[in-house]
């Protein structure tokens, strides 16, 4: 790939005499083709051998005995997994090259000025060396939505949790039929029939003894004082079974740190806080009929981080992993073709009192112009046939959110489908789709070594 | 789908390594003097097994080296049996015997004729032996080919007691029930059970077990030929049950995104490892060789088992799962061969192994006090009574594009179900769509 760096705008066209400078006779003819059957019986047979095979093999059914035209091909667009496998494709071609050459390009121009440049590319390239095997499982891991176990999620939760808490009884949750109906903004209720001298029971369910926290002692309810409006949060669940549902049994344990609040006509107009023994007391109550709330915030789900992995995400997530290995490859390149630019024109340039982003928009993107087109085009496709990346990170339930092409056609010729007919259709438009850059990379090669 | 049965235990993320997974060969065995009527003959046998599975099938072999003077070579095939037999049967090294994983793969091989129909002498036995279910499965038009040596139970739902005594419950007989018990344990802190739902087999072990109890064994038999429609009354109905579960955030460890980031071995350790978040996990009898080896539970102590109880009233299903052992036409010791399959189709073989554990045996001769442990006995025990009620797991009876395939078919339509289980008639309609497009009729 080297070949295609060296620079070769400035040298004018060669003269077309020196075409057929080379064509001898017919001998000279014969000799050309002994030395070139060697490879071209190895092209044929592991190149053009199978892309005929294959396209013949896509007009026929899975069995491969009848002749079914072009029937694979419009099935192919006609399968809701073979249409988000094109449409995956298509947002991986327009996604990731343009992402990693301009990343390449960012990296190489900075890494020119830092001092352990060698030392930074080498750390940027070796995720080139690890297979994409390991890197896609290293990525699953990373990926994964339990932040005990993902990387990812665990830096989400924690920077989270920093900023916003945890609520005390994410599990737990009102005794049914108890007095205590849940809203629905996750709060519970009782009913607006309290007034100050009563005494509430607030049954709850759903906390494991060993989560309770460390000071809860078992509960009481005590009789309210005139004035004001008593109660007592309590787990209504003996260890084991047993006990009357609603009421407090012997060994069901106070939920401490609970926020309450009395309601009166929609509003809040006084909180406690429950005590070890989790009971409250709502003071300074005017008569009159009050309800209860346990404020959804005693119950909200700890934050689970982002399903990086979902439906949604996964295509660019896998990207994201593309990215990390690719990276390197790109800057490497670019940062050759960079060393190549000559320097008379930089220095004119600032000679001239241009400044950095001039010369990088003016002069260094325009003269490095046929390198970033090769690592574009090169990337395109690879890009095109990824396979072990999106095989190995997307979890089954969401394998055919993240299908491509290529793990399409796969799946469907070998891995269950067992259609190799529809397979090879698939093959074909993958390769279809890959011949214009193709060709567009073997004329800019051409072009460039003449 | 061997997977099942050996499951991976390195956790959800090295499950993709499978695919690296390579056939390697097991060893010689050399047998030993004497004048015994197979003297000199080696007998291949080919299967999936390996590890502890291979361990305790050798000692099996090597009995019946010690008997007959034969010895045996044994070739594990990796996961895909039916490739790894076909290129060798084209390359000429055909193994005599094949243990087959999958009732699906026993046919395939019957319909290309490769096997051998059973010699008089094992037909009786199993005739004789063994429920009619097992010669059924064993059978491609009217044609007995398949012994069943070794079978699975799944229909077990597997529990810690501690978690059921701390709620109060005990284990259930019905699913109504289960459900209840389930809200009890919930009710305690625990969620109610954990769900595989990355693995989407488990899922369809769950919709097998309740519609075999449900529907009743005609049409499960019906709509594992796919001679009914997957959009069928009891299909919907089936699924409209286990609906109630899935949607029901009490009682799935993690609601339904927990259940759906959540992978076979990990399901497991929701229940049996250090910080149990479920009371209950169903799979087949497997889960007990995980729990052990895993977490170092005890069976019968730390972990047990009911069986999965019966739907609406109706009785509780038996969903199985078995390896048949064929003999190949194109074995150069077929004979020999043959005479293996008569030597596992006796109690004696079936002992050698159900010593060892990880093993249950069809065959109705087998002494339950063979098994190693009481929970074994127990589920060997449910298996020989349920006779010929039992059935095969439906999804290793389908084309693997259906039945059998990671993000397509009947696992990724249930698994689309977990996450919303409010239309049990569209996920109906797109299996049916989805198999009649795998079955090809």
């Amino acid at each position: 790939m080297t070949v295609t760096l060296t620079d070769d705008t400035s040298r004018p066209a060669p003269p077309p005499a020196s075409k057929p400078r080379r064509r001898g006779g017919p001998r000279g003819r014969a000799v050309a083709v002994l030395f070139a059957l060697p490879a071209l019986l190895l092209l044929g047979a592991l190149v053009v051998y199978p892309v005929l095979f294959s396209i013949g093999r896509s007009l026929f059914d899975a069995s491969g005995t009848r002749f079914v035209g072009a029937d694979n091909y419009t099935e192919m667009f006609h399968d809701p997994a073979t249409l988000k496998a094109v449409r995956n494709t298509v947002l991986w071609v327009v996604i990731a090259p343009a992402l990693l050459t301009g990343l390449g390009l960012i990296l190489a121009v900075l890494v020119e000025k830092v001092r352990w440049a060698t030392a930074f590319k080498l750390l940027m390239f070796m995720p080139m060396a690890v297979s994409f095997l390991a890197a896609g499982i290293i990525f699953r891991l990373a990926y994964d939505e339990d932040p005990d176990r993902g990387v990812l999620n665990a830096a989400v939760v924690s920077v989270h949790d920093a900023f916003a808490g945890t609520s005390p009884y994410p599990t737990a949750r009102a005794r049914e039929g108890q007095g205590l109906t849940q809203q629905k903004d996750g709060s519970y209720r009782t009913g607006a029939n309290l007034s100050p001298g009563d005494t509430a029971t607030l049954p709850l369910v759903g906390v494991l003894p060993a989560d309770l926290p460390s000071g809860a002692k078992p509960a009481t309810a005590r009789p309210a004082a005139p004035g004001e409006l008593r109660g007592v949060a309590y787990l209504d669940f003996v260890p084991g079974g047993g006990g009357t549902q609603g009421a407090i049994d012997r060994g069901e344990s106070g939920l401490p740190g609970m926020k309450v609040e009395a309601v009166r006509d929609g509003r809040a107009v006084a909180s406690a806080t429950t005590a070890p023994d989790g009971s409250f007391a709502l003071t300074g109550l005017a008569p009159g009929s009050y309800a209860l709330k346990l404020p959804a915030a005693n119950f909200a789900q700890p934050y689970d981080g982002i399903s990086w992995l979902g439906p949604t995400l996964v295509t660019p997530a896998i990207i994201g992993a593309y990215l990390w290995i690719w990276t390197g490859f790109a800057m490497v390149l670019i940062g050759a073709g960079l060393s190549t630019l000559p320097r008379d024109a930089l220095e004119a340039a600032r000679m001239d009192g241009a400044d950095e982003w001039q010369i990088f928009r003016r002069i260094t993107v325009p003269l490095l112009a046929p390198v970033l087109t090769v690592v574009f085009v090169t990337l395109v496709i690879n890009v095109m046939k990824v396979f072990d990346l999106v095989y190995i990170i997307a979890p089954g339930p969401v394998q055919e959110d993240a299908t491509v092409l290529a793990t399409q056609m796969w799946l469907v010729s070998f891995g269950g489908g067992n259609d190799q007919g529809l397979g090879s259709a698939l093959g074909v438009l993958l390769l279809l789709l890959v011949v214009p850059a193709m060709v567009f990379n073997v004329r800019r090669f051409r072009r460039s070594q003449r | 789908m061997m997977r099942r049965r050996v499951p991976l235990l390195t956790g959800s993320v090295l499950l993709p390594l499978a695919l690296a997974a390579t056939a390697c060969g097991g060893g010689d065995v050399s047998a030993g003097g004497g004048d015994k009527p197979l003297d000199g003959q080696t007998v291949t046998v080919a299967g999936v097994w390996s590890g502890s599975e291979l361990k305790n099938f050798q000692k099996v072999l090597d009995a019946f080296t010690e008997k007959t003077g034969a010895s045996t070579r044994f070739v594990s095939t990796g996961d895909n049996v039916s490739t790894v037999v076909g290129s060798k049967i084209e390359g000429g090294d055909a193994p005599d015997v094949v243990m087959v994983p999958q009732v699906g793969v026993l046919q395939q091989f019957a319909r290309k004729g490769w096997l051998q129909p059973l010699s008089k002498s094992v037909q009786g036995t199993v005739s004789s032996d063994y429920a009619s279910v097992w010669k059924n499965y064993g059978s491609v038009d009217d044609t007995l080919y398949g012994l069943y040596f070794k079978a699975a139970h799944k229909s077990t739902v597997w529990y810690s007691p501690s978690a059921l005594e701390q709620a109060g419950v005990k284990p259930p007989t019905s699913f109504d029930a289960m459900l209840k018990a389930g809200h009890a344990v919930s009710d305690s802190g625990l969620a109610a059970f954990a769900v595989a739902g990355q693995d989407g087999w488990t899922l369809t072990d769950w919709f097998e077990n309740v519609y075999l109890s449900q529907a009743g064994p005609e049409k499960y038999d019906a709509l594992a030929a796919h001679r009914l429609k997957w959009t069928d009354e009891s299909v919907v109905k089936a699924l409209t049950t286990l609906g109630t579960l899935f949607k029901d955030k009490q009682l799935l460890a993690g609601g339904q995104k927990g259940a759906l980031n959540t992978d076979f071995p990990g399901s497991v350790e929701k229940v049996f490892g250090p910080q149990p978040e479920a009371g209950m996990v169903y799979e087949g009898d497997f889960v007990a060789g995980v729990a052990k080896d895993q977490f170092g539970k005890k069976i019968g102590e730390d972990a047990d088992f009911f069986p999965f109880p019966g739907v609406d009233g109706n009785t509780a299903p038996v969903v199985s799962g078995g390896d048949a052992a064929v003999v190949l036409k194109d074995g150069k010791h077929r004979a020999a061969g043959m005479k293996l399959l008569e030597y596992l189709a006796s109690p004696e073989a079936a002992a050698l192994w159900a010593g060892q554990g990880g093993f249950l045996s069809p065959n109705k001769k087998l002494d339950l006090g063979e098994y190693g442990d009481d929970v074994t006995r127990a589920t060997a025990k449910s298996l020989i009574e349920a006779g010929d009620t039992v059935r095969f797991d439906m999804s290793d009876q389908a084309p693997a594009a259906f039945g059998g395939t990671k993000g397509v078919g009947e696992w990724k339509l249930l698994q689309d179900f977990l996450r919303d289980p409010s239309d049990p008639k569209a996920t109906a309609a797109a299996l049916e769509t989805a198999a009649a497009k795998a079955y090809q009729d």
